[in-house]
């Protein structure tokens, strides 16, 4: 039987599907994942958005926001959730990865939020100034409408970098769909460490297609043909995973 | 102090280690991504393949990647070749678009001139397109150096992970040892960092064309360009 049938097999077993005995089945480590996912990227964008925002609006603190982000694109999530779980110790592990989590969103959404607002035209946010708009509403009305791109694009790279470093949560005793890959090495079953992998590559692809799709829902239509051939070099560089 | 100047020399080899398994996927991204890039940016149907299923490759998890890749290459699964593999195919989805972006953002008038001048496409590229697309080629390169580093500890989980080693090996240990953690956390933000000024000062230096014209909006270019 090919790896391939044995993964094929793995997945397709009803009995991987539900938590019998204790032993937690796809669903069940599928919505931990969620969890952890949705809780973390919340809290980072409460956070982060505005605080980009109003960065982005004065002006003020720009080069510490691409500093800290740069700085933390080296750090190894391994490494942060490893210390932060010791630290909290066994029992506030949720917590401790959370934190993490958190930790590693927050840059990517800072630095989208900074760099959407920062970079809508001067002469828009003069237009509105002139229009007589308080600074509230150039930023509510003007700036965020126009950031919004950017910002979605970081939430959306936020929320993948979140997905996987989720992964590596069960590294440190946590659940999720990683589970399946550190518990598989552990029982050398290979069949279960890749149908694991097989679930979280697709949980991240979904999520990147939904919220493509979102964002270019959201997305006010004005800004949607923007991307000539000369606009596209300037956020031709990703952020970081 | 104790543990980290008792363990140098297994500290030094690991860091080799790690920087083999992360840079040497930069290398061969770099050479499979040149002629995609240019193919993406030369055929706009090329481009509407490349760049969706690049983004989509850079979607996948580390960990997940690492431990498919043995299922696609048909290698054992500690295999370092896995983690290089997956490396790679993370270094070349974000240089493709990178570089096709960085291609297309020539200006037409430039081209015109190189082939008024009597350059033929492959003469043009590397005369005239890829020095113009250095820039953005450089910053796409530290990123993927950066996170390459960063991405090796993962490995460890499936037992390469050069560095990563202490990270995993002083968690289990009882009671932990922080001094062997840190140190590997240390190392590794070291190491990416020093590449990624190593980078920076590489790509000054094959763009001297480019220091005269700083002014507020480069400074505010470079910004987005994170």
């Amino acid at each position: 039987m090919s790896v391939f049938d044995q993964v094929g097999d793995w997945l397709t077993n009803p009995d991987h599907w539900k938590t019998t005995l204790g032993i937690a089945g796809i669903p069940q480590r599928l919505g931990e994942h969620l969890q952890y996912t949705g809780l973390a990227v919340l809290i980072a964008a409460v956070i982060a958005i505005p605080l980009g925002a109003y960065i982005g609006h004065t002006g003020r603190g720009g080069t510490v926001v691409v500093g800290v982000v740069n700085s933390f694109r080296a750090l190894p999530e391994l490494g942060l959730l490893i210390l932060l779980v010791l630290a909290m110790g066994l029992t506030l592990a949720l917590e401790a990865v959370t934190i993490a989590l958190v930790l590693l969103a927050v840059p990517v959404l800072l630095a989208g939020t900074y760099s959407g607002v920062r970079n809508v035209d001067r002469a828009a946010v003069d237009a509105a100034r002139g229009m007589g708009m308080s600074e509230w509403e150039i930023l509510l009305k003007v700036e965020l409408p126009n950031a919004l791109p950017l910002i979605l694009g970081a939430v959306r790279s936020a929320t993948l970098q979140v997905i996987a470093t989720a992964s590596i949560a069960a590294a440190v005793s946590l659940g999720g769909l990683g589970r399946f890959v550190i518990d598989g090495n552990a029982l050398r079953e290979y069949d279960q460490m890749a149908a694991g992998a097989v679930l979280i590559a697709g949980l991240a692809i979904v999520v990147e297609l939904l919220l493509t799709g979102l964002q270019w829902l959201v997305v006010s239509p004005g800004l949607r043909k923007k991307t000539s051939r000369r606009t596209r070099a300037r956020t031709a560089i990703p952020t970081s995973r | 102090m104790n543990w980290v100047i008792d363990h140098i020399p297994e500290l030094l080899s690991a860091a080799v280690d790690h920087l083999q398994l992360a840079l040497l996927p930069v290398v061969v991204g770099l050479v499979l991504s040149l002629p995609l890039g240019w193919v993406a940016n030369r055929w706009t149907v090329a481009r509407a393949i490349l760049v969706p299923v690049s983004g989509l490759l850079y979607t996948i998890p580390s960990l997940a990647l690492f431990v498919m890749m043995p299922l696609l290459l048909g290698t054992k699964i500690l295999d370092p070749i896995n983690v290089q593999a997956a490396l790679t195919i993370y270094t070349v989805a974000l240089l493709v678009r990178s570089i096709a972006d960085a291609l297309a953002a020539v200006p037409d008038s430039v081209v015109q001139a190189a082939s008024a001048m009597g350059y033929r496409t492959v003469g043009r590229f590397f005369a005239v397109e890829l020095p113009l697309a250095i820039p953005v080629l450089v910053a796409g390169v530290r990123v993927a150096a950066v996170s390459n580093i960063s991405l090796v500890a993962v490995g460890q989980i499936i037992g390469v992970g050069g560095l990563g080693y202490f990270l995993l090996h002083g968690a289990q240990s009882s009671p932990p040892n922080y001094q062997e953690i840190i140190a590997g956390i240390a190392l590794i933000v070291l190491l990416a960092l020093v590449v990624d000024g190593l980078l920076a000062l590489a790509g000054r230096a094959l763009t001297p064309w480019t220091r005269q014209q700083r002014g507020p909006v480069g400074r505010g270019r470079s910004v987005v360009s994170r």
